[in-house]
């Protein structure tokens, strides 16, 4: 459908002309859910930050000037149509000087700059509109960028309310939350789509933004500056819930890992394979390679939103994570049938 | 009338003279894109500069003892070559090859004044931003200089073959703005690095 | 020569094919046959195609590498590249788009025409030019040799440290880059510098500033730019190669450095440039699309003033390439106003060739249609950076599709509609034959809609939330259709343009032969023969208007004289003319036919090749070499009036 729009557009401009297929246009990018079957669109947004209204407005303004434009040339081109003469005809004649309409480019330039002052001023009030959350934010996450994934640290001034997790974001509903972004190596870049435009995480300095979510769901984020192999598998989710689920999200995740696993044969395989680059709270494992997998069940994605987290992809990525991310730091461990089991086996007590 | 007949009838000078030269007009072009080097390299001192929120900056305050001196030799070099070329202008000789030979030598005490310098320096350009910064930039003034004796040399050779005069000087006249560029664009590295850390109080 | 001149009243006399006087110039002008006339020339003519030939085979390479990465693209999770290929053929294909293509063809085009078209017999250095046409090639081929050993560039064209650093990108790959743009960036500062006095000294008695030839103000223009800016990327990326084999710090935060750093100097040159690769095209618009529309170009001065003014606002809006990097809100608010501001010169151009369309006579020429297809892509081109100079709309555009839909409605369609357009314009001068205008309207139209159904969608696929660079995507994302469209039209569009080869190598050997002025257009460049002459003009034509060969039927005083005016015939000599008035200033005596650029471009890639293999011995060979070939290079000489003296 968009297609068929996109395709005739390039090859017949003026079905723009009519505003009725502007208007089939506008409701294909309305009509289309977006988070269901794009979930990195960002046309129709669920917080203040998404400035939706904005890109609507100058999306809105340049399809305008496209059509416009374009009907003009037409008109101006087949309106005053000459025979094409032949090639060899020689001093044809010439439109002269006379005339000259030099006063449509003084119309045009004052309308132009009239439309741009316009969009210059929305584009100002907007900027301020966002600069600030409406209320100081009360929780601080801090998201730290690594080859190819998303460290997500809840900062407190108490030590013992301070977590870390992986590739996924919680926040409650309706309010702002401060992000702090960091790199471990390159720049990377913190985006997720519905709710906030594009921060940079850049080695040697911490950039701060805020989003708010005003709709309880989850939204699909996703490292926007190239940064390598595999920068294009580096999505994350954020989950926006209701405040008490959020509060009870949050103290399931102060937890260390459940007691009644230690020491089990699982257990002694993940230390030996999985513990110098993974961190497991209340074990030995405190590896700081790879993601924190405390409550790893928790977690819907793996792998930096590459796999759904299920039980088949969980073990395909432990046995060979250089098929599903060539490149990636995890390195194949050519673990054997039986470890692979007790491994797997222990992270599904993760949770 | 035709516009021919204007421009008919005068008398133009044939070749390669003076300020007419095509040459003296790419030294010009040539200058400003080597104006705009210095300037991108002295923006990467400056942006670094104001980046810094801890250590200090400079690492140590830069000291004058030889940089001054070493300064007012690069000035005076810049006199003498003016001095060679009004000689080549006029047709002297003598004057023309003193000139341009004092301001040789003046260039190569400046550079070995230098070398010194760097050689006193207590970092070097592995030891911090700070150090990266100030040889390289110092560095690439060096180089400029070095090129910049190498043409005075060809010049002063062509001069002693008595190649250029009151009419064919453009060799001389295009050298001689180059070698007052490199003075000015030192008088800019020399105040970005050792003036500057005096201003803004920093130790 | 047996007395040397000084100064001389030169002769004024009426030039024309097969006189004597042209039998002269050409016994002077003509450079030697066979392989020595082939590596020494110094016309500008035979530069000038060159150019653009090298340039299309980069175009050719740039265009390959994209249709392997569309097939990569077409349908999500494929498997036909690797990550680390994927890479390093997208990283470059933008650098050779970018660096190695859209420049040098509009140079090429530059190079063969602006002497034409000031009515002078070369460039002002022709030496130089033949100098910058083989940096120009050989820095291509040294970027080029890093696919040889697997190891091409691999961290976008726009190099981003750390990820560019030693530490993220150890092997040679960067070093190719680092190396390769440094080598180019000389070729274009001495083009550059090449143009500036060109332009500024070598135009036709009477051809004042305000008459000068609209593609000339492109040029020109752009020429200033690229001398200003270049530097800027040339310390980026020395700086760079240092932090990677000498252990500086520039760009490392640990030890005070700033990885921002490289972002500002490569945008500080990176912006510039994205004018410097299209208002050359832009002026080739408004100096052929008037032709085609039977009238002179409404509103020249507003174009010219519009033209200068982009240039000097595109310095100033390089951080909004920045605004995700967590500026200061000041800051942002600044640039985005200046990045939409920018627009409104870019839309005096616009209205001026909708003036010139709507008041003139369109002759639906293939020329015409690329660029009435140019006028449209422009727009939409100029509407979506628009959309991105608004800040708070860019942080969601940014790094998408959208971007990248938008980088190539201005490279592809503000740069390659426009050339295909002035190829077909001005081929019949450039070989004395037409191409075929049956084959040129196929092409048109397989070019357009290529182009746009090729990218249009990728505009969608960014609003949709496509990142660029990923080598690949997942089915649940929703840009699989939209994605397989794109490889479909990136297909038609190549053949589009292979149809335009095909009719460039038949046209060749059987086009109708064109004569010296087919469009009856109005400059200089078609008031002598096609192909022109080695000496371009018999005698060097005088100027009284923008329009010399129309003058007569546009009512307006005839006292152009494109056929009479000094001969300039005692050996290889053109005229320097005043750079406001071009009044008639100096008689400049030419160079000879020169081995030393081909040798001195040589010894600079075996620089090149030292720094990259680090064998400092031959490194200090190369630098004593080139010491001595521009030392023979710029020898005073007597021929070129360069030494006191009274006899030889």
């Amino acid at each position: 459908m968009w297609s068929a729009i996109g395709a005739d557009w390039g090859r017949q401009p003026r079905i723009l002309r009519s505003s009725q297929a502007l208007g089939a246009l506008l409701l294909q990018f309305y009509a289309a859910p977006a988070s269901a079957k794009a979930p990195l669109s960002f046309l129709s947004g669920a917080g203040p930050r998404n400035v939706s209204t904005l890109t609507w407005g100058v999306l809105i303004i340049s399809v305008l000037v496209v059509i416009i434009t374009t009907a003009i040339l037409l008109f101006a081109t087949f309106a005053r149509r000459e025979r094409p003469p032949s090639s060899t005809s020689k001093e044809r004649q010439l439109v002269s000087r006379a005339g000259n309409p030099v006063s449509v480019i003084y119309a045009g330039l004052i309308l132009s700059t009239v439309v741009l002052f316009g969009v210059t001023i929305w584009t100002m009030m907007t900027l301020a509109d966002i600069a600030a959350p409406p209320s100081k934010p009360s929780i601080t996450v801090e998201v730290t960028g690594h080859q190819w994934w998303w460290e997500v640290r809840y900062l407190s001034d108490d030590p013992s309310q301070i977590f870390t997790t992986a590739n996924e974001i919680h926040i409650p509903v309706g309010e702002p939350v401060a992000i702090k972004l960091r790199s471990a190596d390159v720049i990377h870049s913190f985006w997720v789509p519905a709710l906030s435009g594009k921060t940079d995480t850049i080695p040697g300095q911490t950039n701060t933004t805020w989003i708010l979510a005003d709709r309880a769901g989850t939204y699909r984020g996703q490292c926007t500056e190239y940064c390598g192999l595999q920068h294009a598998h580096m999505g994350f989710e954020l989950v926006a819930m209701p405040k008490e689920k959020f509060e009870s999200w949050r103290k399931d995740q102060l937890r260390s890992a459940s007691e009644k696993s230690l020491a089990s044969p699982g257990q002694r395989a993940f230390m030996q394979k999985c513990a110098v680059c993974h961190t497991v709270r209340g074990t030995r494992a405190g590896g700081r390679v790879g993601p924190d997998l405390t409550h790893l069940m928790t977690r819907s994605t793996i792998a930096a939103g590459t796999l759904p987290n299920r039980i088949g992809y969980l073990s395909g990525w432990i046995a060979d994570p250089q098929h599903v991310k060539p490149g990636s730091k995890m390195p194949r461990l050519d673990i054997n049938g039986q470890d692979l089991a007790q491994v797997r086996s222990y992270l599904e007590t993760l949770n | 009338m035709s516009l021919i007949a204007d421009v008919a009838d005068r008398r133009l000078p044939v070749g390669s003279i003076g300020h007419h030269a095509t040459g003296w007009w790419a030294m010009l072009s040539g200058i400003v894109t080597e104006a705009a080097l210095f300037g991108y390299l002295l923006f990467s001192y400056y942006y670094v500069a104001v980046q810094q929120h801890t250590g200090s900056w400079p690492p140590e305050l830069p000291s004058l003892y030889l940089a001054l001196p070493n300064t007012i030799v690069l000035l005076v070099s810049s006199g003498a070559i003016w001095f060679g070329e009004r000689g080549a202008r006029r047709g002297n000789i003598t004057e023309e090859l003193f000139g341009i030979a004092a301001a040789i030598v003046l260039g190569i005490i400046f550079v070995t004044v230098q070398f010194f310098e760097w050689h006193n320096k207590a970092f070097s350009i592995q030891s911090s931003a700070y150090g990266s910064l100030y040889f390289t930039v110092t560095g690439f003034h060096m180089a400029h200089v070095i090129i910049g004796i190498l043409i005075l040399l060809s010049i002063f050779i062509w001069s002693w073959r008595g190649y250029f005069g009151p009419h064919r000087h453009s060799y001389v006249s295009i050298g001689t703005i180059y070698w007052h560029f490199i003075d000015v664009v030192w008088l800019a590295v020399f105040f970005t690095f050792y003036i500057t850390p005096y201003l803004t109080g920093r130790s | 020569m047996t007395e040397i001149e000084y100064d001389r009243v030169p002769d004024v006399a009426e030039g024309g094919p097969g006189s004597e006087l042209a039998t002269r110039l050409r016994r002077f002008w003509e450079g030697r046959p066979g392989l020595y006339g082939w590596l020494a020339t110094v016309d500008h003519k035979t530069l000038g195609i060159r150019y653009i030939v090298t340039a299309f085979a980069f175009l050719a390479l740039g265009g390959i590498e994209a249709l392997i990465m569309r097939i990569q693209l077409a349908q999500p999770n494929e498997h036909v590249l690797s990550p680390e290929q994927y890479n390093q053929l997208f990283t470059m294909h933008g650098i050779t788009m970018i660096l190695w293509y859209a420049l040098p063809i509009l140079t090429g085009f530059s190079v063969y025409l602006q002497p034409l078209l000031l009515g002078c017999r070369d460039m002002a250095l022709p030496r130089l030019n033949a100098f910058t046409y083989w940096v120009f090639l050989f820095s291509g081929i040294f970027l080029y040799a890093s696919f040889l050993i697997g190891a091409a560039p691999d961290a976008g064209w726009f190099n981003y440290v750390p990820l560019a650093s030693i530490e993220h990108d150890s092997g040679p790959n960067i070093d190719f880059y680092a190396l390769a743009n440094i080598f180019l960036g000389i070729s274009t500062t001495l083009g550059g510098i090449n143009f500036i006095v060109t332009i500024l000294r070598f135009r036709a008695p009477g051809m004042s500033i305000n008459r000068l030839p609209i593609m000339s103000w492109g040029t020109l223009t752009i020429s200033v730019a690229s001398v200003l800016s270049i530097p800027a990327v040339s310390v980026a990326f020395f700086l760079l190669w240092m932090d990677r084999h000498f252990g500086t710090h520039f760009f490392d935060p640990a030890t005070g450095g700033q990885p921002l750093l490289w972002q500002h100097l490569f945008w500080l040159w990176g912006h510039p440039w994205v004018y410097i690769i299209v208002l050359p095209a832009l002026s080739m618009v408004s100096q052929a699309l008037p032709v085609c529309c039977r009238r002179p170009l409404v509103g020249y001065s507003l174009v010219a003033l519009a033209t200068v003014l982009t240039m000097v606002l595109g310095f100033g809006v390089w951080l909004h390439h920045m605004f995700a990097t967590g500026l200061p809100t000041m800051a942002l608010a600044f640039f985005s106003a200046v990045s939409i501001i920018i627009a409104i010169p870019s839309a005096v151009s616009l209205f001026a060739w909708l003036a010139t369309i709507w008041t003139g006579r369109p002759d639906f020429s293939t020329s015409f249609d690329f660029f009435a297809g140019f006028i449209i892509v422009f727009v939409i081109g100029g509407v979506s950076g628009f959309m991105t100079a608004s800040v708070p709309v860019d942080w969601q555009l940014t790094d998408t599709y959208f971007v990248v839909a938008h980088i190539h409605y201005v490279l592809i369609g503000w740069n390659l509609f426009a050339v295909l357009g002035a190829l077909y314009h001005w081929f019949p001068k450039m070989s004395g034959r037409m191409l075929n205008e049956t084959l040129g309207k196929i092409s048109f139209w397989f070019v357009f809609v290529g182009f746009n159904v090729g990218f249009f969608p990728m505009h969608i696929t960014g609003l949709l939330g496509m990142p660029r660079r990923v080598y690949t995507y997942s089915a649940d994302m929703g840009w699989g259709t939209l994605n397989l469209i794109s490889s479909i039209g990136a297909f038609v569009l190549a053949i589009g343009l292979l149809i335009t080869l095909v009719n460039v190598i038949r046209s060749l050997r059987v086009g109708v032969l064109a004569g010296p002025n087919p469009w009856d257009a109005d400059t200089l460049e078609w008031a002598t023969s096609s192909p022109p002459p080695p000496y371009n003009f018999a005698v060097i034509p005088t100027v009284a208007s923008r329009s010399p060969l129309w003058e007569a039927r546009l009512g307006e005083a005839r006292s152009s004289t494109p056929e009479r005016g000094f001969a300039l015939d005692h050996g290889k000599e053109t005229l320097g003319t005043t750079m406001l008035d071009a009044v008639p200033d100096v008689i400049v005596k030419m160079p000879e036919d020169s081995l030393a650029p081909l040798l001195l471009s040589l010894a600079l890639a075996a620089l090149f090749t030292t720094m990259m293999v680090e064998a400092w011995f031959w490194l200090i060979a190369s630098v004593v070499a080139i010491l001595v070939i521009t030392m023979a290079w710029l020898w005073p000489r007597r021929s070129l009036g360069e030494i006191e003296g009274s006899t030889t």
